[in-house]
């Protein structure tokens, strides 16, 4: 302790400014990353003939809710919400029992087929067919105009799967051995012995699957585009923002702005965007540390 | 004799080992139940489209089997070669990476350098906090919220430069071809480069702070201590981040440019991935979208080698 305020004591003037100095440029950052989401919150939250005087900053001038009940009162919004959120569930459930299975099965030492999978996996990281014979593929599987498309062609993930089997090979064997002489099949063990143990990096996964399936909005473009009840929140949000930017192309435009004349599509905008973003917000702060170390692990083992 | 024994006895060795494997295969029947139906999926899902390649080759015709296609050998990649639109496609494309790479690698290094050297650790918290926070908003709400901030109308960059008096009536800065590089390449640094600067925070908290202690010592600035000790201190991790960001150059996604561009200012915005979308499935024209698509792994690999090879040879990093 009386080291370290010994060299604060030495602080040069130089030091002084520089320390000054980035806290002026962090606040800046901060302020850039934080306006535009406060703006639109106010926006969203704004009486939508007061918005077009303009001049809303980062608080509403005329407080309503009317935004939003316009928004949640069209059904294909509501849809779209619920197909959202319905992926994201699905997709994620999916998505972690199919990796950790396959990841715990790349954990033990003594499978014969390890080596196999593990190099049938990495190949899928560096190489990729591409988009049309993607696409083409999820035709010829019948998978269009189906809301299987958005969970199970990327189910199985190799990169997921790597990151949890680094995370099984640091826990001790000897807990599988004393497992198995209770007699123990495979599958026990790594339901009832490893899966629990596993919980850290499996949260971790979790949201980066959630976080994905959440935003996704081009497989519905691409596959379900023209299915109003497979649509999802993104997706819809994306055709608003299209239909009414300086001339969008048409065909992707939509007629919901205009079935909304009652407020302005500025704040019909704006407050969509705020639905999209707020179930993020509600997780984000808890697990936060979660994704930062899934981040430094996989960047690691990279 | 020999002749005969001879061969016998591997035979016979082989099929020992085989019945060992099927035999150790039985007491592993969990294992292959847990793994193999996701290798097929893998199969299906990833491996197929692979052999999709050969569309690139034929005249392709969806009613058709792969056996009654016509082979049309490198046409597609003729007709791509020769079409004018595709040159300045890929100028796009390798603008919007080179300028992607330039900035959105350099400033999150910056960014990790000066969060590591704030004082308070409230501030610090909250600084990575809420920096990581825009790159788990899609793309979707980034664009909406980029069209916002540099609307015509009320929007906050217009706004601010009316304020300081910079400009005298709005930019309209969507609707200028010559803007929309510079607007993808921001935006992508407001979107990921909290989110980007994490592996470099890790990557300087390994330094051992003795070195720091003593460069104190030694009279050393903090200017001085961010030159001689954190930059080398990370370099490893910075070699081997830009080689991989070096092959990934061309494959820099489609998603932003097609989410900001409209038709004014398509001819900067279109890229490759949007071009064999255009014709690949806007115009049904599969095999030419498919040829696009191979010419853009191409390029990758062409890339990452190229890159990884010049490391080599005048650093000791190289990821290969």
């Amino acid at each position: 302790m009386a080291k370290l305020s010994a060299s604060y004591g030495r602080q040069t003037l130089g030091d002084r400014v520089f320390d000054i100095g980035n806290v002026i440029f962090m606040t800046l950052v901060l302020i850039a990353t934080l306006y535009p989401f406060l703006n639109v919150l106010a926006v969203s939250f704004n009486d939508s003939a007061d918005t077009v005087r303009g001049g809303i900053t980062i608080w509403p001038r005329e407080f309503t809710l009317e935004n939003y009940k316009v928004i949640f009162s069209y059904g294909t919004l509501v849809t779209a919400f619920q197909i959202s959120v319905l992926r994201t569930i699905v997709g994620t459930i999916l998505s972690l029992t199919a990796c950790s299975m396959v990841a715990y099965t790349l954990s033990r030492r003594d499978f014969q087929g390890r080596k196999f999978i593990s190099v049938f996996l990495v190949l899928t990281l560096y190489v990729s067919g591409g988009l049309i014979p993607g696409f083409l593929l999820m035709k010829n599987l019948g998978l269009m105009n189906s809301f299987w498309v958005y969970v199970l062609p990327g189910m199985v993930n190799a990169f997921y799967i790597f990151m949890i089997r680094s995370f099984m090979d640091n826990l001790p064997y000897a807990l599988q051995e004393s497992a198995k002489l209770d007699g123990a099949n495979d599958f026990t063990i790594f339901w009832r012995v490893i899966l629990p143990l596993c919980k850290p990096v499996l949260a971790t996964i979790a949201l980066f699957v959630a976080v994905g399936q959440w935003n996704a909005w081009f497989d519905t473009y691409l596959y379900n585009g023209s299915n109003s009840s497979l649509t999802t929140l993104q997706f819809e949000l994306m055709k608003i923002l299209q239909s009414t930017t300086s001339g969008a192309d048409q065909a992707r435009g939509s007629n919901i702005v205009e079935q909304m004349r009652s407020v302005s599509p500025d704040s019909v905008k704006m407050a969509i965007t705020i639905v999209t973003i707020v179930p993020i917000l509600l997780v984000y702060p808890f697990l936060q540390r979660y994704f930062v170390q899934g981040m430094t692990l996989g960047a690691v083992k990279s | 004799m020999e002749t005969i024994t001879q061969p016998s006895k591997p035979a016979s060795a082989k099929k020992i080992k085989s019945r060992r494997f099927w035999k150790t295969a039985v007491q592993q029947r969990y294992l292959y139940l847990m793994s193999l139906p996701f290798v097929i999926w893998v199969f299906v899902f990833s491996y197929i489209p692979i052999w999709g390649w050969t569309m690139a080759f034929q005249k392709y015709r969806p009613n058709k089997t792969f056996f009654e296609q016509e082979w049309v050998g490198f046409q597609y990649f003729q007709e791509l070669l020769s079409d004018d639109r595709f040159y300045m496609v890929l100028r796009n494309t390798l603008a919007m990476s080179f300028l992607g790479l330039l900035v959105g690698f350099t400033v999150p290094i910056l960014f990790a350098v000066l969060i590591n050297e704030l004082k308070g650790r409230f501030f610090k918290r909250s600084l990575q906090t809420i920096s990581y926070l825009p790159h788990f908003v899609s793309w979707v709400v980034v664009a909406g919220i980029v069209y916002k901030m540099l609307s015509t109308e009320s929007g906050g960059v217009n706004d601010l430069l009316m304020w300081l008096g910079l400009i005298d009536e709005p930019i309209q800065f969507m609707a200028k071809g010559s803007w929309f590089w510079g607007i993808v390449t921001v935006s992508d640094l407001w979107k990921e480069m909290g989110w980007n600067s994490i592996i470099f925070l890790a990557a300087i908290t390994g330094i051992d702070p003795e070195q720091f202690e003593a460069a104190k010592v030694d009279g050393a600035g903090r200017w001085r201590q961010i030159w001689h000790i954190t930059l080398p201190g990370i370099r490893s991790v910075i070699i081997v981040l830009l080689i991989l960001s070096i092959g990934n150059l061309i494959s820099i996604g489609f998603e932003k440019q097609m989410l900001l561009s409209n038709p004014i200012v398509i001819d900067y915005a279109e890229v490759l991935d949007l071009y064999a979308l255009n014709y690949g499935i806007g115009l049904n024209r599969f095999s030419f979208g498919t040829a696009v698509g191979i010419f853009n792994s191409f390029v990758s690999i062409i890339l990452l080698f190229t890159a990884n090879g010049i490391f080599k040879r005048y650093s000791k990093e190289s990821v290969m």
